[in-house]
């Protein structure tokens, strides 16, 4: 069963695939300059003692996003 | 970069002047791929190198030699991509496509590689002459990843050099491929046009890294659990805070007093010797007790503590730690509109602020960066710790012992908390009114821990940071004694000068709890807060010279005498924490900001705020 959830959502320790970006296109941009693009595999690694940004392991490196910036980000849940 | 050295020249300049028989290499890198570190061993410059997201922001150039050709390298700033969000990206981007570049190397983690390539494969784009270095590769296979460059190259089309930069290996093997040139794009092999470019670089790196097993490859995944864990985080993060202020204050106690002690036996042979060269008593005074004096007693109060801090900040820097501290707080910047790596000039700031405001080159979004730079100051920088410790203990403490050395350190650390309650204030006001608009996204790279390179930490620090904001409050220490020492020795009819401002400020100065003198001191310490006491103390005494206390019963002594009470030095601190930054601090604003107004803005906010905690506490005070 596939699950589409925002990437925000995501528990972490796990992995998922993006399955779009719904920002505009600048933005899209910055994503996908991090290498943030559909079909991308992510983990989620952990979370701020604050509760934000999420640390996730992109393509060999880890970033930390904001949830308002996650929340705009579809993944498919592994 | 905490430093301005005329090796660096802005891109505006970088066209001129070429040779025949000279070749440019321009140096492109994801940010913390050891770029600069690749720089420092091509050219033999030192520049510096951090641990953080894009450090590098003004180009920096070098040249080096391989047999009889001549190598200009330019380091270009760190960045994730080749399209312009930033200035400096238009510059990377120009200097890449428009063939100022004969060449350009890009610098690669072989750790994550499959990232770097997105910005290989965008330069590919631009250009047909690229060289792509394979930089950490030790790392690399420490953690188990092992990359075909072979297949990398053919894939690519491009010259692949494995290499590790700090140990030198593959250095001369890149030189040698920059002497010739070769870096000829010949790419057939995987022209998918229908890919974008993170899918082929997903595509090229499936063909060509070997990961070990399933497992997630972050080293320190553990230690980012405890420095990063939910409880644990910040308990670390002051008690780390707390540890570094006081090894910059003990460590430094020692020094200064050397110091001072030092420019004192100097300033007796000064002047002797000017008085054997028979030059007139005023000159000998003005010079050496005025602008030698003032210069000695900042130097000596400076140069320790700022010779601690900074190699202790670089060390965390190096580590991989400060990132850290920007994901742990960004929560708190995020509600404020500001970005969380204004943490890590905040951390700076604690330094110094003018380096506090230079640091907040890093923040991407121009609207934060100012942000960060206008609320830099209400982080109490090393010029102003002394003076509000030494009060602690003497007006607030009265108790001795290791109860008193806890009591104090609680009270100092309530101030610095008050520092970073104002900073979210002014940041949420600053946004919702002059500097308003969204947050931009963050995105903000954790890289992994590394282990530091301890003698150039040390180096680095003590010649890039301490040596450059001494040098920059020493030109401007130096006319501010000249005024004090004529302040205090030219006369209105009976009384000095400095005595007929004191008294024009005094009623102004009693409505917030402080007096003519030390509001005149704040003013004529404008060039370094560290004098402020010393010219309190001058004033009182009216010796016409600055005057330093041998102990802190002493100092008591003094201002008790003067009238000063618990209230009077609760003031004095507040007003210490809040109130225009220092002429170093306010110029490098201008110069970072690019306006005047920015740097006024700067002096303004803070002191109004300081005046307003000042009269509230007085006048609350008062009513008791």
């Amino acid at each position: 069963m596939t699950e589409y959830i925002p990437l925000s959502e995501l528990p972490i320790g796990t992995v998922c695939k993006v399955v779009s970006v719904d920002v505009d296109n600048r933005e899209l941009r910055r994503f996908s300059d991090l290498g943030i693009v559909e079909g991308t595999m992510m983990k989620s690694l952990m979370v701020s003692p604050l509760g934000d940004p999420v640390a996730y392991l992109i393509r060999g490196a880890v970033f930390a996003i904001r949830r308002e910036d996650s929340s705009r980000i579809t993944v498919e849940r592994y | 970069m905490l430093f301005e050295s005329d090796t660096l020249k802005q891109s505006k300049n970088l066209k001129k002047d070429r040779e025949e028989n000279e070749i440019t290499v321009a140096l492109l890198g994801n940010p913390n791929v050891g770029k600069s570190t690749l720089f420092n061993q091509l050219t033999g410059m030192k520049q510096h190198t951090g641990n953080w997201s894009g450090k590098t922001v003004e180009m920096a150039e070098g040249y080096c030699r391989y047999r009889d050709k001549k190598i200009r390298i330019i380091d270009l700033p760190g960045t994730y991509s080749l399209s312009p969000h930033s200035a400096e990206e238009a510059v990377t981007e120009e200097i890449i496509s428009s063939g100022i570049a004969d060449c350009t190397a890009i610098v690669c983690d072989a750790g994550c590689l499959e990232r770097n390539l997105i910005l290989v494969l965008q330069a590919m784009e631009m250009t047909d002459s690229v060289i792509v270095c394979l930089n950490l590769m030790d790392e690399a296979e420490k953690r188990g990843i092992s990359i075909d460059t072979e297949k990398l190259g053919q894939l690519l089309g491009v010259p692949i050099v494995p290499m590790s930069a700090i140990k030198k290996k593959g250095v001369n093997e890149a030189l040698k491929l920059f002497s010739e040139r070769r870096g000829i794009k010949k790419r057939e092999t995987l022209k998918d046009l229908a890919l974008s470019i993170p899918q082929q670089a997903e595509t090229i790196a499936k063909e060509v890294i070997k990961l070990p097993r399933e497992s997630n490859d972050i080293s320190g995944s553990s230690a980012d659990r405890i420095l990063c864990g939910k409880f644990t985080a910040f308990p670390i993060m002051l008690l780390l805070l707390a540890f570094i202020f006081w090894l910059t204050m003990v460590g430094a106690n020692y020094p200064s007093a050397l110091l001072s002690r030092l420019f004192l036996f100097i300033q007796n042979k000064l002047l002797l010797l000017m008085n054997s060269l028979g030059a007139p008593e005023w000159l000998c005074s003005l010079l050496v007790l005025g602008v030698w004096r003032t210069l000695s007693c900042v130097v000596a109060v400076m140069l320790p503590p700022m010779a601690i801090f900074f190699p202790l900040f670089t060390l965390l820097e190096d580590l991989g730690y400060l990132p850290r501290v920007a994901f742990n707080l960004d929560r708190c910047f995020k509600r404020c509109d500001a970005c969380g790596k204004q943490a890590l000039t905040m951390c700076m700031g604690f330094g110094c602020n003018a380096a506090g405001v230079v640091g907040c080159r890093i923040i991407d979004s121009k609207r934060e960066r100012l942000i960060a730079m206008l609320t830099n100051v209400f982080v109490p920088c090393n010029g102003r710790f002394p003076t509000i410790t030494a009060l602690i203990s003497v007006f607030i403490v009265s108790v001795g012992g290791l109860v008193g050395g806890i009591l104090s350190a609680l009270i100092l650390a309530l101030l610095i908390l008050l520092g970073f309650l104002l900073t979210f204030i002014v940041s949420k006001l600053l946004s919702v009114t002059i500097l308003r608009g969204e947050p931009s996204s963050f995105t903000l790279e954790l890289p992994p821990y590394r282990r530091p390179q301890i003698t150039k930490i040390i180096l680095r620090s003590v010649i890039d940071r301490t040596f450059h904001v001494l040098m920059r409050a020493i030109v401007v220490a130096a006319p501010a004694g000249l005024v004090i020492w004529l302040l205090a020795n030219l006369n209105i009819g009976d009384v000095t000068l400095l005595r007929y401002c004191t008294d024009l400020l005094d009623p102004f100065a009693s409505v917030f709890g402080l007096d003519g003198v030390i509001l005149l001191a704040f003013i004529l310490a404008l060039p370094a807060n560290e004098i402020v006491i010393p010219i309190v103390l001058m004033s009182y005494s009216s010796s016409g010279i600055l005057s330093d206390y041998s102990s802190l019963a002493e100092l008591g002594q003094i201002l008790r005498a003067n009238g000063w009470t618990t209230l009077t030095a609760v003031c004095v601190i507040l007003f210490m924490l809040c109130h225009f930054p220092c002429s170093t601090t306010l110029m490098t604003i201008k110069k970072e900001s690019g306006k005047l107004s920015w740097a006024l803005l700067a002096a303004i906010i803070p002191t109004a705020i300081g005046l307003l905690l000042c009269f509230i506490v007085s006048s609350v005070a008062k009513i008791f």
